[in-house]
C-alpha cells in the first residue's frame, strides 16, 4: 500500500517538507461531530479531484443518529476520500491524512483500523485551552496517545483563523478544512470556487461568498502554515472524453430517468433515501413524478398499479422496506407484472445498521417470499452499473414480465466514483403505452411454452380486458385451483428465468482460467477484492477472481470455471460461521450467503469468508486473508 | 347529415354498451349476499354514463366484496388483502384517463388496510371507493372485524366481541382533504344507484360505505335497520343525493343536511341513535392528487433526452 515518504517531521508549523511530494495515491479522511459539514468538506473535495482527472473513490463515515453526543467517538462523523493516478474502485486501506475537528472522533476511527503509523493528524487545537478542564484533559492524553501509536499529530488553530471571518466557526470550518486540503493537494482553485459556488448555489450569493472566503483563508493559512505538499497526478490521459461523476444513489435516479421510467414510489428508508432526493430535484424535467407513499407496502402497491396501467414503475428501499414489500413482490411475479425495484442493501437484521454497508439481502431477494416467486436479482458492482442496470432491469421486466430486484449498497449510494458519461439514447426509453386494439383471440397469458412468456394487455386497450389476480389462474387469467393449472403455470413462470439464462454468457475470470484458487464475490467488493487479487497474483499466486452480475438467474458455466481451481471460495460482507468459533464444525456451520447458493447450484465445495463489520471491505484484508487461506491450502 | 334537420337532436352512438358489456363471469356470492345488488348497480351505473369497458378499472384487495372484480367485464386487478387503494392510486396516477373503482370490505379497507384508507381518502384522487361493510369477516368465515358490533359473537370472540365498534364515517369525514362521504344500505336499490352514480361523477374519492348484508355469517347486523328504517335519518338536500317521493317514503326518519356543513355531518356521523343515509359530506374544490401525478405525461423524447443531458451537465468533469 502506498506510504508517503518524508512524515517523520514532527511539526508542520516548524517545517514539514517544503518540496512536492509526487504520489501514486492518498487517501483522506475528514472527521468531526456530526453536523459540522465534513461530509460536504469531502465530497466537493473528491469532486473537485475527479474534475482535475484523478480516480476518485469517497465513503462517508455516518453515525447512525442526526446529533449524537459532541466529542463522543461513537459521534463520528465524516467522510473518506481515496485519489489516485489510476481508476479508484474502493475506500483502499489506511488513511494517509486525517483532518479533525476534535480528537475524540479520531478514537472510533482508530478503532476501526482506519489510521497507520505514520499518518499524519491535523487537529483542532482549540480543546487544549477549553474552560472546561476535563476537555483539557481528555485532550491532552489523547494527543499523547495518538502520538504514542505512531500518528503525527499537527495541533492547528482551525476554528480561531475561522472566527477572524465569522462568528459560528461550527458552520464554516469545512470549508477551511477544504482551502487546507487544496493547498496541500495544489488543487485548481478556480475549481474550487465554482464547486463551492455549485454546493451553495441554492442559499444565495452571500452564503456562497462568505464560504468561499473562508476557503480562500484556508489555503492561505495553509501556504503559510503547513509545509506538506502532495502531488497525486491525473491519470485520464485523454481528458475530452466525457466523464460525470455521481454517487451511486445519483447513479440509480440517473439511471431511472435514462430508462424513460416515469413514476418513482418510495418510503423514506437509509440508505435508500438520497436516491430519491436526487430523483425528486430533476424529475419533473422529463415528465416523471415521485411518489412518497404512507409506507413500503403503499410505495410497492402504487408501483404495480402504475405498472399495471402500462408504465413500468420503479420503487427504491432497503432491505427492511423490500421485507414489507415480500407480499407484493409475490403479486408481481405472479400476475407477472414488470416492476423494478432497488435494495440499498444496510446492515441488518431488524433496523441493525440502517447507515452502514452489508450484503445480507441476497438469499431473502431471491427467496424471501411465500410460495416459489422466481424473479430477476441482478447486483450492481461499480457506481457506473448502478447507472446502467436500472435501465436493464427495466427492459428485463419488461421483456420477462416480471419483477427485478436490483442490488446495491451502502458502499455504492455513497460511495462516489467518476465514470464515462452515458449517451443517452431514445431505445433506452420505455414504449409508449400501446393503446391499440388486442387481438381478442390471444389471452392475456399466451404462455410460450418454451419460454414462459407472454404479451400483456393494458388497460385501454379494447378486446384486451382481463382480471389480473393473485390467485392460481388460467391462460385466460380466471381463478382456477385445480391442480394441473397450479402446476403448469409455476413451470411457465420458472421457465421464464430458463429463457433468460439461455441468452447469459458465462462470466469473465479476472486473472488465468486456473490455478490454485479462485475467489468469487458479488456487488459491490468487486473493486476492493480485485485489488487484492492483482496484489497476490504480483506476489506470484495462483488466484483469480469471478464476480458475478446476474444472481436469479444465477450466471451459466460456473460449474465448469470452478472445475479448472483447486479451491473456490466468496468473500461477501454478510455473516458467516468462523471454523475456529465453539460448536462450529461442518455440520453446524452457517455459510456467507453467496457461497450457500454456489455450493446448491455446482455441488462444488465452496468455502467462504465473510464479515459484517459495518464498513466496506478494504484490499489489505482481503490480502491477508487470501494469503492465509492459500498457505493453508498449500500445507 | 343526410336529410336531417340540422336542429334535430340525435346522438349517434358509434359504439353503444348494454348492461351485458360489463357483466363479468357469474357471481360466486351466496344466495341473499347483498353484494349481488352492489354488482348490479354498478353494472347499471356503467352502461347508464356508457363507460368504455376497455377504459375501467375495476381493483380490490381480498375478502368477498373483493371478487367484484371478477364479476365486471372491464379491466380489473385482484391484489393483495387491505392493498385495493394505493393499487387503484397507482392505476390512476400516471392514466388518469381511465375510469377507476374500488372495491374492498370493513376488514380489507378498515383493518388491514387502515393505513391506506387514511392517506388513500387525503390524496383524493379520482375514483369511486365502494366499502362493503357487513361487520365481519365472510371469506375466512366469521372473524371479529372493525365493525362487528359489540357483544356479536364471532369465531374469535365466541362470548361476544369486546370492543365498541369502529365507526368508519367519523374516521373518514376526519381525514384532511375529504372530500365525498356517503352511506347507504344495499337493500335499497334507487337510493344505492343514485349514491353510487353521485360518486362516480364526483371528481375526487368517492367514498361509499355501504351497508351489506352477509345472510351467512352476520344476519343480525343489518336486521335492526331493515327491521325499523325508523333508525335510520335520510339525508336530504338539493345538493345531495338525489331521490323520488317514493325512496324518501321508504324512510321514517329525514333530515334536511346541506353536504357542505362538515360540522354537521360529523354530528350525523357520531349519532349512535340513527343512522344517517345519503350524501354527508362533499366538497368539490378539495385537492385531487392525479392532478398532480399525472404531469408531465406529454412530454417528448426529446425533451426528455434535453432535460437528462442537463442532468448529466452537473455532474460532468
Amino acid at each position: 500500500m502506498a506510504t508517503p515518504t518524508g512524515t517523520e517531521t514532527a511539526s508542520v508549523i516548524e517545517g514539514g517538507f517544503k518540496q512536492p511530494v509526487q504520489l501514486d495515491e492518498h487517501i483522506i479522511e475528514i472527521v468531526s461531530d456530526s453536523g459540522e459539514g465534513a461530509q460536504k468538506c469531502g465530497q466537493t473535495f473528491g469532486s473537485i479531484s475527479g474534475k482535475m482527472g484523478n480516480g476518485v473513490w469517497t465513503v462517508e463515515i455516518i453515525p447512525a443518529e442526526i446529533q449524537p453526543p459532541a466529542r463522543s467517538p461513537a459521534g463520528a462523523s465524516g467522510i473518506r476520500i481515496r485519489l489516485g493516478c489510476r481508476y479508484m474502485t474502493n475506500m483502499g486501506d489506511e488513511a494517509d491524512l486525517a483532518v479533525a475537528f476534535n480528537e475524540q472522533v479520531l478514537y472510533s476511527r482508530i478503532a476501526n483500523g482506519a489510521y497507520k503509523e505514520g499518518t499524519i493528524v491535523l487537529l483542532e487545537n482549540k480543546w487544549a485551552t477549553d474552560p472546561q478542564e476535563e476537555i483539557r484533559e481528555a485532550y491532552a492524553t489523547a494527543v499523547g496517545e495518538f502520538r504514542n501509536n505512531g500518528l503525527i499529530v499537527h495541533e492547528l488553530p482551525m476554528e480561531e483563523e475561522c472566527l477572524k471571518l465569522t462568528s459560528n466557526p461550527r458552520k464554516g470550518k469545512n470549508m477551511f478544512a477544504l482551502g487546507m486540503l487544496a493547498q496541500i493537494y495544489a488543487r485548481d482553485v478556480d475549481k474550487c470556487l465554482a464547486e463551492i459556488a455549485q454546493t451553495f448555489s441554492r442559499k444565495g450569493d452571500k452564503v456562497i461568498q462568505a464560504n468561499q472566503d473562508l476557503f480562500n483563508a484556508g489555503c492561505a493559512f495553509a501556504a503559510e502554515q503547513i509545509e506538506y505538499h502532495f502531488r497525486v497526478p491525473p491519470y485520464t490521459t485523454d481528458m475530452s472524453k466525457p466523464t460525470i461523476i455521481t454517487s451511486g444513489n445519483q447513479a440509480v435516479g440517473l439511471g431511472v430517468m435514462a430508462a424513460g421510467m416515469e413514476l418513482v414510489s418510495m418510503y423514506p428508508i437509509t440508505p435508500a433515501t438520497s436516491a430519491s432526493h436526487y430523483v425528486a430535484e430533476v424529475f419533473q424535467n422529463v415528465g416523471g413524478f415521485i411518489h412518497q407513499a404512507e409506507d413500503e407496502i403503499a410505495a410497492i402497491s402504487f408501483a404495480i398499479g402504475a405498472s399495471y396501467a402500462g408504465k413500468t414503475a420503479c420503487t427504491i428501499t432497503s432491505g427492511p422496506g423490500v421485507a414489507l414489500k415480500t407480499e407484493m413482490i409475490g403479486l408481481a411475479v405472479m400476475a407477472e407484472i414488470p416492476l423494478v425495484i432497488v435494495d440499498v442493501q444496510r446492515g441488518g437484521p431488524a433496523t441493525g445498521l440502517p447507515t452502514k454497508v452489508e450484503q445480507a439481502d441476497l438469499l431473502s431477494a431471491i427467496y424471501g417470499a411465500p410460495g416459489d416467486a422466481p424473479k430477476v436479482v441482478i447486483a450492481a458492482a461499480t457506481i457506473e452499473e448502478c447507472l446502467h442496470f436500472v435501465i436493464l432491469a427495466r427492459k428485463l421486466a419488461e421483456a420477462f414480465r416480471t419483477p427485478v430486484i436490483l442490488l446495491t449498497d451502502a458502499n455504492l449510494a455513497t460511495g462516489v466514483q467518476p465514470y464515462p458519461r452515458p449517451q443517452i439514447k431514445e431505445e433506452w426509453f420505455t414504449a409508449p403505452v400501446d393503446r391499440s386494439a388486442w387481438d381478442e383471440h390471444v389471452p392475456p397469458y399466451d404462455w410460450d411454452p418454451e419460454t414462459g412468456l407472454s404479451p400483456r394487455p393494458i388497460p385501454g386497450q379494447r378486446n384486451g380486458e382481463y382480471v389480473l389476480t393473485g390467485l392460481s389462474h388460467t391462460r385466460r387469467s380466471k381463478v382456477a385451483y385445480d391442480s394441473d393449472t397450479n402446476q403448469v403455470t409455476h413451470k411457465m413462470r420458472s421457465r421464464k428465468l430458463a429463457a433468460l439464462l439461455k441468452t447469459l454468457k458465462p462470466p469473465k475470470v479476472h486473472g488465468d482460467d486456473e490455478g490454485d484458487l479462485l475467489v468469487v464475490g458479488w456487488g459491490s467488493t468487486m473493486g476492493a477484492i480485485e485489488e487484492a487479487i492483482d496484489h497476490l497474483r504480483e506476489d506470484g499466486k495462483r488466484v483469480s477472481y469471478l464476480h458475478l452480475r446476474f444472481l436469479s438467474p444465477l450466471e451459466p458455466g460456473l460449474k465448469e470455471i470452478f472445475s479448472r481451481f483447486k479451491k473456490v471460495m466468496t468473500v461477501e460482507i454478510n455473516y458467516s460461521d468462523d471454523l475456529k468459533d465453539p460448536l462450529i464444525d461442518e455440520e453446524s456451520r452457517r455459510y456467507a450467503q453467496l457461497a450457500i447458493l454456489l455450493r446448491a447450484k455446482t455441488l462444488v465445495d465452496v468455502d467462504c469468508w465473510s464479515v459484517v463489520y459495518g464498513h466496506p471491505l478494504q484490499p489489505g484484508m482481503i490480502y491477508k486473508v487470501i494469503s492465509d487461506r492459500l498457505k493453508k491450502q498449500n500445507n | 347529415m343526410f336529410g336531417l334537420k340540422a336542429d334535430w337532436s340525435l346522438e349517434v352512438f358509434e359504439r353503444y354498451f348494454t348492461l351485458g358489456n360489463y357483466a363479468g363471469g357469474e357471481a360466486r356470492w351466496c344466495p341473499g349476499c347483498g353484494d349481488l345488488g352492489v354488482l348490479n348497480t354498478v353494472h347499471r351505473v356503467m352502461r347508464d354514463a356508457q363507460m368504455l369497458p376497455e377504459k375501467s378499472v375495476v381493483v380490490s384487495g381480498i375478502g368477498c366484496s373483493s371478487r367484484l372484480p371478477h364479476y365486471v367485464g372491464t379491466y380489473g386487478l385482484h391484489g393483495l388483502h387491505g392493498r385495493a387503494l394505493p393499487l387503484a392510486n397507482g392505476v390512476k396516477s400516471r392514466r388518469p384517463d381511465l375510469d377507476v373503482w374500488v372495491g374492498t370490505g370493513d376488514g380489507d379497507c378498515f383493518s388491514i388496510g387502515a393505513g391506506h384508507w387514511i392517506h388513500a381518502v387525503r390524496y383524493n384522487m379520482d375514483m369511486v371507493v365502494l366499502i362493503f361493510d357487513n361487520g365481519i369477516y365472510g371469506l375466512t368465515k366469521k372473524q371479529t372485524s372493525p365493525t362487528t358490533p359489540i357483544g356479536a359473537s364471532t369465531n374469535t370472540h365466541p362470548t361476544g366481541a369486546f370492543l365498541p365498534p369502529l365507526n368508519p364515517l367519523t374516521i373518514t369525514l376526519g381525514i384532511t382533504n375529504v372530500s365525498f362521504v356517503a352511506q347507504v344500505p344495499d337493500w335499497n336499490p334507487p337510493l344505492l344507484y343514485e349514491t353510487i352514480k353521485a360518486a362516480h361523477q364526483h371528481k375526487g374519492t368517492g367514498f361509499v360505505r355501504i351497508l351489506q348484508r352477509c345472510p351467512v355469517f352476520s344476519p343480525d347486523f343489518c336486521k335492526p335497520y331493515q327491521e325499523n328504517p325508523e333508525q335510520m335519518l335520510l339525508l336530504t338536500h338539493e345538493n345531495g343525493i338525489p331521490m323520488d317521493p317514493g325512496v324518501k317514503r321508504l324512510f321514517p326518519e329525514h333530515q334536511e343536511h346541506d353536504p357542505q356543513n362538515w360540522v354537521e355531518a360529523m354530528e350525523l356521523a357520531r349519532d349512535q341513535v340513527k343512522l344517517p343515509v345519503g350524501l354527508l359530506y362533499y366538497d368539490p374544490d378539495a385537492a385531487v392528487y392525479n392532478d398532480q401525478s399525472a404531469q408531465g405525461l406529454d412530454t417528448t423524447n426529446e425533451e426528455k433526452l434535453t432535460a437528462l443531458n442537463a442532468a448529466l451537465d452537473r455532474f460532468a468533469i
